[in-house]
């Protein structure tokens, strides 16, 4: 008993060192990014700016510069795309979680293609389809792009939270009265809404940050914040480009914080059933 | 006789072509109480169902105060049903879950808290009207599921072992409850359960299902004492069963080489009684065998006994070991005579 008491250094030690790497694999990067969004002057041999300040944000939120059109035209496409991808993961959820018909296995497994090939293949042909449709460099395009890839997660996890409530709930509002129709808008909706929010979540998360779709069918007419940032970062232009991180990584921050509360355990444990 | 309330006529159910309700008819009259008594499996809860209109019968119709509803479905029936696992919705409070089915009939505001306020306090649950599902007791939920169920005013109350989710006291108690309740506000009501004393104490009128037909219906006492099948003599408590021939005034087991067809004695446990080694009362059975297990009951002991190839349970209060001779007698009122089963 006495051995199991007595800290064994050699493995605190090593617990630590672990701990610390880890923090400096995920947190470095981090901090560069926050350094360089304050420095005003940092140039080589130099390892820390040479000046802070707050010059390239007023550039940034300057309302005659794009990263303010840019960030509009990211939550507006992010926020379509949720639109669009719910529309169709609802119907397609609550079909794929209640109606036992064969194959539903394989429906699922086809929402997930998009996903499961090689992308840029995908997008070069996307690409190339839209533009003969004249949906290139439209905000419609570029919300389809993102549709096709929200929709493996937005179905799997709307079907999970359909699967997750139980049936008898929905047969004793038929059983009290309700039409199938209010039956589903008085009960399945609201105990399927946690999950359905949890996917809108990711689903507008994953729009904000995509880049190689936006890409090949937005450029040049659409600019997201991605865009935006990989052109400063290719100009050498780091300050802008590490703004514009920061500013797509505040609401992945805040949304994952609350997925974690609207993704139960027992939506979680449906998924891909 | 008055005309029947609930009708339900050659009713079948298959799934695929597994058969699970056989041309069931019941017939139920208004205010009456008619439990469904089975084993799991056996079909009841089908049956129940398709009162319900979950279940589409494959044959056979359903009628209620004369309208027939076997292709209506489950929102028009005016039938509420209370759900084994009282299926209350957690996204809503009490007095929600119990003004639900007003809801949906399109009832006043006013009108719909006036009945929640009634129910409420006929179930005993004042002031629990803004309290979350998830903060009520089991006996708490019960109540709350059958108040849902009462507030429309059903015209059939449809009970899916309400009670099999509580502990054994709570369902003494509630037991009583809901029989009193039932009286009083004169509803018609199905009851599935699998616990025969359940049946006995609450129905006016038990239907035994046995593997989807009804072995027997009748009152809890015809079909306690007076079991129609070897099935229901077992499920009613007399699982002991005993070859027998006839001789003279009294009952005795089929000497060997025997002519004469033997038929089967069956008995309760507690109707089973020790008697003296040379005693031989008058008619009934007299049994000599050996004791082979005890079992401790609390008042009683349970013992199996062991008669010349015939095995059987007796209770009796004395202490007796394993490996005992004892001599049994089963009075003519207690044994229930079967022609053997091919």
């Amino acid at each position: 008993m006495t051995a199991t008491l007595r800290p064994r250094w050699p493995d605190a030690i090593a617990r630590t060192v672990v701990v610390l790497l880890l923090a400096f694999v995920i947190f470095g990067p981090l901090a560069n990014l926050v350094l360089w969004a304050f420095a005003e002057r940092w140039y080589f041999p130099n390892k820390l700016p040479q000046e802070f300040g707050l010059a390239f944000w007023k550039r940034v939120f300057d309302p005659r510069g794009n990263a303010v059109a840019s960030l509009g035209t990211s939550v507006a496409i992010a926020s379509l795309t949720v639109a669009v991808t719910l529309a169709v993961a609802i119907p397609a959820g609550y079909a794929l979680a209640r109606l036992r018909m064969p194959g539903r296995i394989l429906v699922l497994l086809v929402f997930l293609l998009p996903q499961a090939v090689p992308n840029l293949p995908v997008y070069v042909n996307i690409a190339r389809v839209f533009y003969e449709l004249g949906l290139n460099g439209t905000v419609l395009g570029v919300v389809l792009v993102h549709t096709a890839h929200g929709l493996v997660l937005a179905v799997w996890i709307a079907s999970a939270a359909f699967a997750a409530v139980d049936v008898s709930l929905e047969e004793a509002a038929r059983n009290l009265g309700a039409s199938p129709w209010r039956c589903w808008t008085t009960v399945t909706l609201p105990l399927a809404l946690p999950g359905l929010i949890a996917s809108a979540i990711f689903v507008f998360l994953d729009s904000l940050d995509e880049f190689t779709g936006t890409y090949f069918v937005g450029v040049p007419d659409v600019t997201t914040l991605p865009l935006l940032m990989f052109n400063a970062s290719m100009g050498g232009n780091y300050q802008i480009a590490s703004i514009t991180a920061l500013l797509l990584l505040v609401p992945s921050i805040l949304f994952m914080l609350l997925v974690e509360r609207f993704l139960k355990a027992d939506v979680l444990a449906m998924i891909g059933r | 006789m008055p005309a029947p309330y609930l009708v339900a006529e050659n009713v079948s159910v298959a799934y695929g072509p597994v058969r699970v309700l056989d041309r069931v008819s019941l017939d139920v009259a208004r205010g009456e109480l008619v439990a469904l008594l089975g084993s799991s499996g056996c079909g009841k809860t089908t049956l129940l169902r398709a009162i319900a209109g979950f279940v589409r019968p494959t044959d056979g119709r359903i009628a209620v105060d004369g309208r027939d509803i076997t292709h209506t479905p489950p929102e028009a029936r005016g039938t509420a049903m209370m759900f084994q696992s009282y299926a209350l919705w957690p996204h809503m409070d009490v007095a929600a879950n119990i003004g639900y089915g007003l809801r949906m009939r399109g009832a006043a505001r006013d009108e719909i808290a006036r009945r929640v306020d009634e129910m409420l306090k006929l179930l005993k649950l004042e002031g629990y009207g803004g309290r979350a599902i998830s903060a009520l007791s089991g006996g708490q939920k019960q109540r709350v599921a059958l108040g849902r169920a009462l507030a429309v005013d059903p015209s059939v109350l449809l009970l899916d072992e309400p009670m099999s989710n509580l502990d054994y006291r709570v369902r003494l108690e509630l037991r009583h409850e809901l029989r009193a309740l039932q009286k009083r506000v004169g509803i018609t009501a199905i009851y599935v359960t699998h616990d025969r004393e359940e049946a006995l104490t609450l129905a006016d009128r038990i239907a035994v299902i046995d593997a989807g037909r009804i072995a027997q219906l009748g009152t809890p006492d015809e079909v306690f004492h007076r079991p129609s099948s070897p099935f229901v003599a077992g499920f009613m408590g007399a699982d002991n069963a005993v070859d027998v021939v006839r001789a003279g005034e009294r009952w005795t087991r089929p000497p060997p080489g025997a002519a004469g067809a033997p038929v089967r004695a069956h008995f309760r446990a507690d109707r089973a009684r020790v008697v003296g080694a040379g005693e031989t009362p008058a008619g009934g059975l007299v049994l000599d065998g050996v004791v082979s297990q005890r079992v401790y009951l609390g008042t009683e002991y349970r013992y199996r006994v062991r008669s010349d190839g015939a095995d059987f349970w007796i209770e009796d209060g004395a202490r007796r070991d394993e490996g005992t001779s004892l001599r049994v007698h089963v009075p003519d009122d207690a044994l229930l005579v079967f022609p053997i089963a091919a």
